[in-house]
């Protein structure tokens, strides 16, 4: 792999698909986009494109896992065999198990898990195509479909990463920047209240950096928030307008 | 002095801040943050003098006393039946609130009463705080249904399907000559000759809910079908 790396990341300040360093990748959110799914979404940073599918609240099995105060959320992260250049391995790994456990823990803190006890919601999210920041991409389109669905939540998550590449703090890390960059920093944040719900760091930054990547991340996600509410609005505008005449 | 930021009516969101100020109330579908009122789902703002609340626009049905819902036995157990109402909660329906006469557990199989997979449409008796829903059958309009066909829709979309006073479901059966029962919590139970005509109407009703006219547009399926 390390032989396959250029030489500059960053090229007369441009990075590989000639975006500045603060620029973003093109964002686009839809939801409703499976029937069958109680909510459903998709979320694409670039040519990463995540599709999330929300079930329940529903009764949970196996019966020893409800819990009589609140509702259980379940949620599995998958990449999808053909997604990366190379081949996943279909199945869980020790990658997506972590990945799922992060993001389930960060929705958590947004849905009113009290108002449904005894029940369980089963979030999935499957990566079709993946080009860095996957967890973001697929935090971005949960937050949607459980919106889409009904459930009752706080707020949207609205999540997106920083690096540092060939020196430079960049925003909105792609696959190539991942592989061979310094820093990889996913972030999510509950909008309205700027609250940090995800932080994970894979690099060594200085305290200066960091806090400067927090910056950038948190101006990320509001562009990200912004998107997702547009995309909402989209979806039920019509049904508004009809409520609205009678 | 409480501010409002919406307007009756108004696409609303998660997140979204209705209104500030401690004289303001939250009602359904919103939470107070300190000063604060934030919606908590998707759906239409609504403002009666100093209550706020959102009517959602999607999700799934929540049982309350006093609704009539259409459900299918799933368990038959020694003194009760599970029924399946299409919500996160399985509703229970004891055999006191089933069967008139006395009933000796002990020598009868009350599968005799409601078997598995029957249908029934029952009153919501009580709903607890963790979400343990009783069923009753002590209603004049309780009954077992008997054939027919069922259709799911979304459960925000059942006034739609009744219209007002009735007039839509009303409209429907007379044109069909169906009978047709719809249930709170999003089933509706049709039985008659022209039973495919009727579940095309109403999965129209859903699909096109938001339409102008839409009292029209089902009258002229339903004619069309009938000539």
């Amino acid at each position: 792999m390390k032989r396959n790396r250029p030489e500059k990341l960053i090229i007369d300040g441009k990075r590989l698909d000639g975006r500045a360093p603060e620029e973003m990748r093109e964002i686009e959110a839809k939801i409703k986009v499976l029937s069958r799914a109680d909510g459903s979404a998709m979320f694409r940073f670039g040519n990463s494109i995540a599709i999330a599918a929300v079930y329940g609240p529903r009764p949970m099995f196996p019966k020893h896992l409800q819990d009589p105060e609140k509702t259980i959320v379940n949620f599995r992260y998958n990449m999808a065999p053909f997604s990366t250049e190379e081949r996943v391995k279909p199945g869980t790994s020790r990658r997506s198990v972590e990945i799922s456990k992060i993001l389930k823990e960060a929705l958590s803190e947004v849905i009113f898990l009290e108002e449904f006890p005894r029940t369980g919601i089963d979030v999935y999210v499957e990566m079709l195509q993946s080009d860095g920041s996957t967890r973001c991409a697929a935090l971005n389109a949960a937050a949607l479909a459980l919106a889409d669905a009904g459930v009752p939540m706080r707020d949207l998550v609205a999540a997106c990463s920083v690096g540092k590449v060939d020196g430079e703090i960049v925003l909105d890390v792609n696959g190539k920047e991942d592989n061979y960059g310094e820093v990889d920093m996913p972030v999510a944040i509950i909008p309205r209240e700027g609250r940090v719900v995800l932080l994970q760091m894979d690099g060594i930054l200085s305290k200066e950096e960091f806090e400067k990547c927090l910056e950038l991340a948190k101006k990320g996600c509001e562009r990200v928030y912004e998107v997702q509410k547009e995309c909402i609005k989209k979806a039920y505008a019509f049904e508004a307008i009809k409520e609205g005449e009678e | 002095m409480g501010q409002i930021f919406v307007q009756e009516r108004e696409l609303v969101m998660p997140g979204k801040v209705l209104a500030r100020g401690m004289d303001v109330l939250p009602g359904n579908g919103t939470y107070r943050d300190g000063e604060e009122i934030i919606s908590k789902v998707i759906g239409l703002a609504k403002i009666k003098e100093r209550l706020i609340s959102v009517i959602p626009l999607a999700g799934k049905y929540m049982p309350k006393h006093g609704d009539g819902v259409i459900g299918i036995i799933e368990d038959v157990q020694p003194t009760f039946w599970n029924v399946d109402i299409n919500s996160p909660y399985m509703g229970i329906l004891l055999l006191g609130e089933a069967v008139k006469e006395y009933v000796d557990v002990t020598k009868t199989d009350i599968s005799k009463y409601y078997d598995i997979g029957e249908v029934i449409y029952a009153r919501v008796l009580n709903v607890s705080r963790s979400g343990i829903v009783s069923l009753s059958m002590r209603d004049p309009k309780a009954k077992k249904l008997h054939g027919g066909k069922l259709v799911r829709i979304t459960p925000y979309k059942v006034p739609r399907v009744i219209g007002k006073e009735g007039s839509m479901v009303e409209l429907i059966k007379e044109k069909t000559r169906c009978q047709i029962i719809v249930g709170q919590n999003g089933i509706v139970w049709i039985k008659g000759e022209n039973e495919a005509l009727a579940t095309r109407a109403i999965l129209l009703i859903e699909r096109e809910s938001h339409i102008l006219g839409l009292t029209e547009k089902i009258s002229k399926l339903l004619e069309g079908e009938e000539v």
